[in-house]
């Protein structure tokens, strides 16, 4: 099918679809007073995709979620939505060769990001290698578990979202709920997705995580400055995945990941910005993407600072 | 290339040989103008690269400007500053020799090249609160990059990009970097291995 029949059927789709939901409403309002609905739960239940909402139509969205989640984690909420700003492409470099495999970055990033702590989602996944095989996913082990770290003959290498300029995971998603923005981030809009996990078959980096079950954070531990398009709570059956932490680095501030590593392997800036720390890698330092021959484009690289 | 070339050419007309001709000359000049520039670029940039290391390390941390900020430099062990506390009433003594009374936790430690270097390497054996430099200049301890930068240069040059070592803050704005010594002890430089937090859950460790 070419390109252009294949975007016109999708529009008819999503046209279709939202013709049905039209006519919804009144369906659903005789359903609402049957099942106890109130009236915001309707409302956020036929919320149009975030995209394509006004910027009157967000602040009210956002207004709401704010009363909502301070209501339920009992303190003051903030969720910002932030758009991306022009001239700004964000990318992000792993050093390969400084990186000890500790973990801290995958727990600063549970914890920045309100991911679930039970069940389990872990955004990043540190890989142990061995040297000697370079990186040889068949025999990467995740599990690993040592006194101490780095263990002799092996180096890590964390795998998170590679932020693809080519990102699979959007081209099959049937119902647009995520979509690569306009600095580059992949973002998903929790309304909107579906749990259908296409998204989780087609990421070639196992970089999307799946709320099997109601997500679980310790109300004390939980972030309240959020993003709507990140780390605002999430619900069961809804795919997330790291996002840059969309609410700091559209603050300009770096990630968690990048503040909290003890052996500065994480770099991250503006891949526009000819001054910036991260072009100051690609063009000085041997660097290589994930899976290069998948021609996903990752904005995100690993590099050797030595 | 050449050869190539030359098959190519028997094969060709006069007028088309002509042209031919006409063309490399034409690229040759547009060639010769462009490797002209770039040629003058790299002779710039070579300049900026083999600055002698003193006026690498005079310049200040580069690039950034006014939105760079030195973390405060790492305490040192509690009673030990200032040096000259102590080494005011001391003898200097200038021999090398293992340490035994004062100073032989650094002794035991000490993994800095250790055969070829000692204390008066790097401590100034008359002004006992400084540094010195290979070339006999003195600096304070905040400035001590500037003595690693010595050896390490490749390592200064990244730090300087903010490449190598970490800095944290704002991408785009103010941020603050870490001295060498901050992460590296200047007597046992190597990092030293850590615990790591606790893996991610197995499946079959997940009860239902
Ligand atoms: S915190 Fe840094 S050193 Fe530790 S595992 Fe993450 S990237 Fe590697
Ligand atoms: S790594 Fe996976 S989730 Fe991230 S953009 Fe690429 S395909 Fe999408």
């Amino acid at each position: 099918m070419n390109p252009i029949s294949q975007s016109m059927q999708k529009e008819e789709k999503s046209n279709s679809r939202r013709e049905f939901l039209k006519k919804l409403p009144v369906l659903a309002v005789g359903a609402a007073a049957l099942g106890g609905c109130s009236q915001e739960e309707i409302e956020e239940y036929f919320q149009q995709n975030f995209k394509t909402l006004s910027k009157e139509e967000k602040d009210e969205i956002v207004k709401n979620l704010e009363k909502k989640y301070s209501e339920k984690y009992g303190k003051e909420f903030t969720v910002s939505d932030t758009p991306a700003t022009e001239g700004i492409l964000f990318g992000y470099a792993l050093d390969l060769s400084r990186c000890i495999g500790c973990r801290k970055c995958v727990y600063a990033c549970v914890e920045e990001n309100n991911q679930s702590r039970d069940p389990q989602v872990h955004w990043i996944q540190v890989l142990q290698m061995e040297k000697k095989k370079g990186i040889d996913l068949v025999h990467a082990d995740v599990h690993y578990n040592p006194e101490k770290v780095p263990e002799e003959g092996h180096f890590y290498m964390p795998v998170q979202c590679q932020q693809c300029r080519n990102p699979q995971c959007v081209s099959v998603c049937p119902t647009k709920a995520t979509w690569q923005d306009d600095d580059g981030i992949v973002v998903v809009d929790y309304n909107w997705c579906i749990g259908c996990r296409y998204c989780m078959a087609a990421c070639p980096y196992g970089a999307r995580h799946f709320n099997w079950g109601e997500p679980n954070i310790p109300d004390e531990e939980i972030n309240p400055i959020t993003h709507y398009l990140g780390n605002r709570p999430r619900t069961k059956g809804v795919v997330e995945k790291c996002t840059f932490c969309i609410q700091r680095v559209r603050e300009g501030k770096y990630p968690a990941c990048v503040e909290i590593c003890p052996t500065g392997s994480r770099k991250f800036g503006n891949l526009l910005d000819p001054d910036s720390e991260i072009r100051y890698i690609l063009e000085n330092k041997r660097v290589l993407v994930f899976k290069e021959e998948l021609n996903t484009q990752p904005k995100f690289y690993y590099f050797f600072g030595v | 290339m050449n050869i190539n070339f030359r098959s190519e050419k028997s094969r060709k007309s006069g007028i088309t040989l002509f042209i031919w001709n006409f063309k490399i000359i034409l690229f040759s000049c547009i060639f010769l103008f462009f490797n002209s520039c770039s040629r003058d670029n790299s002779i710039m940039e070579g300049n900026e690269e083999n600055r002698t290391l003193p006026e690498i390390m005079r310049s200040d941390v580069i690039n950034q400007g006014d939105n760079l900020y030195a973390v405060k430099a790492p305490p040192f062990s509690e009673d030990i500053f200032p040096c000259s506390g102590c080494h005011a009433d001391e003898e200097p003594n200038p021999n090398r020799r293992q340490l035994v009374d004062m100073h032989d936790d650094i002794d035991a430690i000490f993994s800095h090249d250790r055969e070829n270097r000692w204390c008066l390497d790097c401590h100034s054996i008359d002004t006992r609160d400084s540094l010195k430099l290979a070339s006999g200049k003195l600096i304070g301890f905040d400035e001590s990059y500037k003595l690693c930068g010595q050896c390490h240069g490749d390592k200064l040059r990244d730090w300087k990009v903010g490449v190598h070592g970490k800095r944290t803050g704002e991408w785009n704005g103010k941020k603050q970097y870490l001295l060498c010594v901050h992460c590296h002890n200047p007597h046992s430089p190597k990092f030293k291995a850590i615990k790591p937090l606790p893996p991610p859950v197995q499946q079959k460790d997940i009860q239902l």
